[in-house]
């Protein structure tokens, strides 16, 4: 697995490897708990959205959906979009972008670079103002493409076919799998294969909380969860916390040297909850857990050098996951 | 000692503006019971009128959903850290953009 046709054929196929320092030390005799990383962060752009973009897009060229010079607009800044700009690129695709004009410079210079065209809504209007934007857009331009991740079965399948298999090949003992819970696909579709093929798994899910300024407007009234999402896929669900992603994100660093985002920080912090259960029971367990994209993006937040308050306050607002 | 239940936002106009409020029970539905003794109208907000939890809410017993430790019949117990949150999907920005333009109920309301 060294060489490739396209840049695009080079998607998934990703390692996983052990964390022989983060691993809990079980006593002697005990069956061993190891803890597996899949390092995601070594797809085309550096994030496990590229496995969802690709089959999204081809999915609706089989569909007849998306047509060659087709326009594909995606309203948001974060990895699914640079994922889609560079398979929009390769597979011949307009993709227009829409974001708020407040987010960091690195975000925006990736999508251009990319050859992603971007709109910006203003900062200072939110959300609302960004739905407001989007939605002229839309209705300036019906014949424009949305792929619409949280509820487009192909992000799901993207896990079932690729992400799920791999695992079980590389890991054939896997007890646990671990992920980050967004859209949700990495968890359904990864999450439905693994418990296809392995009796007794756990299918375990780590959602960011994030500061209180994410949550502060929300109506509970008018919450969301995703599409694709279906409950009993999973084993457990934990919410972890700033302060807890940003500790595993710098251990896995600092202990491991894989220099991953904050997502990957909480998933991690979910895995060694698992894992030191497994080592109180004196059970094996191979715990497998998804590192979803490298630190470069984030660096810009300062939140991985200083005290971790400090941290926590330069992530307070944000959506770090 | 009680069980220390963490209130989002949105739903401290029932706490007097209190970010933290203590309770008592040894299950999540008894707890809720407590709490709506002290706060009257906080479990009109969480549980739905057949009896469920609501759809968009999520309870966490020392940061673990409790949807899979039995939901309302939950066990909890002094020393428990109880998190309410409303449901936000990662990205949600891209998600109320989205759900715009699909004609979808939107996250942020309109």
């Amino acid at each position: 697995m060294a060489r490739y046709e396209s840049l695009l054929d080079a998607c998934g196929g990703t390692p996983l490897v052990g964390l022989p320092r983060l691993s809990p030390t079980v006593p002697e005799g005990a069956p061993p708990v190891r803890l597996w990383a899949k390092l995601e962060d070594r797809n085309p752009t550096g994030s496990i959205k590229d496995r969802a973009a690709l089959f999204m897009v081809r999915e609706a060229e089989e569909s007849g959906r998306l047509r060659p010079g087709d326009t594909i607009l995606e309203p948001t800044s974060g990895n699914t979009g640079i994922s889609l700009a560079m398979v929009a690129k390769m597979r011949g695709y307009r993709l227009v972008c829409v974001m708020p004009e407040n987010v960091s410079a690195e975000r925006t210079q990736i999508l251009r670079m990319y050859g992603a065209e971007i709109i910006f809504s203003p900062a200072a209007g939110g959300s609302n103002q960004a739905v407001a934007v989007a939605k002229q857009i839309a209705s300036e331009h019906p014949d424009w493409v949305m792929l619409f991740q949280y509820g487009n079965t192909a992000n799901a399948r993207a896990h079932y076919e690729t992400t799920g298999p791999e695992l079980l090949h590389d890991l054939p003992t896997i007890t646990h799998f671990v992920a980050g819970l967004g859209t949700t696909g990495t968890l359904m579709g990864t999450g439905r294969y693994l418990r296809e093929k392995v009796d007794g798994i756990q299918i375990i899910a780590a959602e960011p909380r994030y500061g209180e300024l994410v949550y502060g407007l929300r109506n509970i009234d008018e919450g969301y969860v995703p599409e694709l999402y279906d409950a009993t896929v999973l084993t457990r669900r934990f919410s972890v916390g700033t302060r807890d992603a940003v500790l595993r994100t710098r251990q896995l660093v600092e202990v491991e040297g894989i220099f991953a985002g904050f997502s990957s920080g909480a998933i991690l912090h979910a895995a060694l909850a698992v894992a030191h259960e497994a080592v109180k029971e004196g059970r094996q367990a191979d715990v497998a857990f998804v590192v979803c994209d490298g630190g470069w993006k984030y660096l810009s937040t300062g939140a991985y050098g200083g005290t971790l308050s400090d941290a926590e306050d330069a992530l307070e607002g944000q959506l770090w996951a | 000692m009680a069980i220390e239940v963490r209130v989002p936002t949105i739903l401290r106009s029932y706490t007097g503006g209190s970010k933290v409020v203590e309770g008592s029970g040894d299950t999540l539905s008894r707890l809720i019971d407590d709490l709506d003794a002290k706060h009257n109208g906080i479990k009109g907000r969480l549980i739905t009128p057949d009896g469920g939890l609501h759809r968009f809410v999520n309870i966490y017993v020392n940061d673990e959903d409790v949807r899979f430790l039995g939901a309302l019949d939950a066990q909890v117990s002094d020393g428990d850290s109880i998190t309410i949150l409303p449901a936000v999907a990662g990205g949600a920005l891209g998600f109320a953009a989205a759900a715009a333009l699909l004609g979808r109920p939107s996250a942020e309301g309109e």
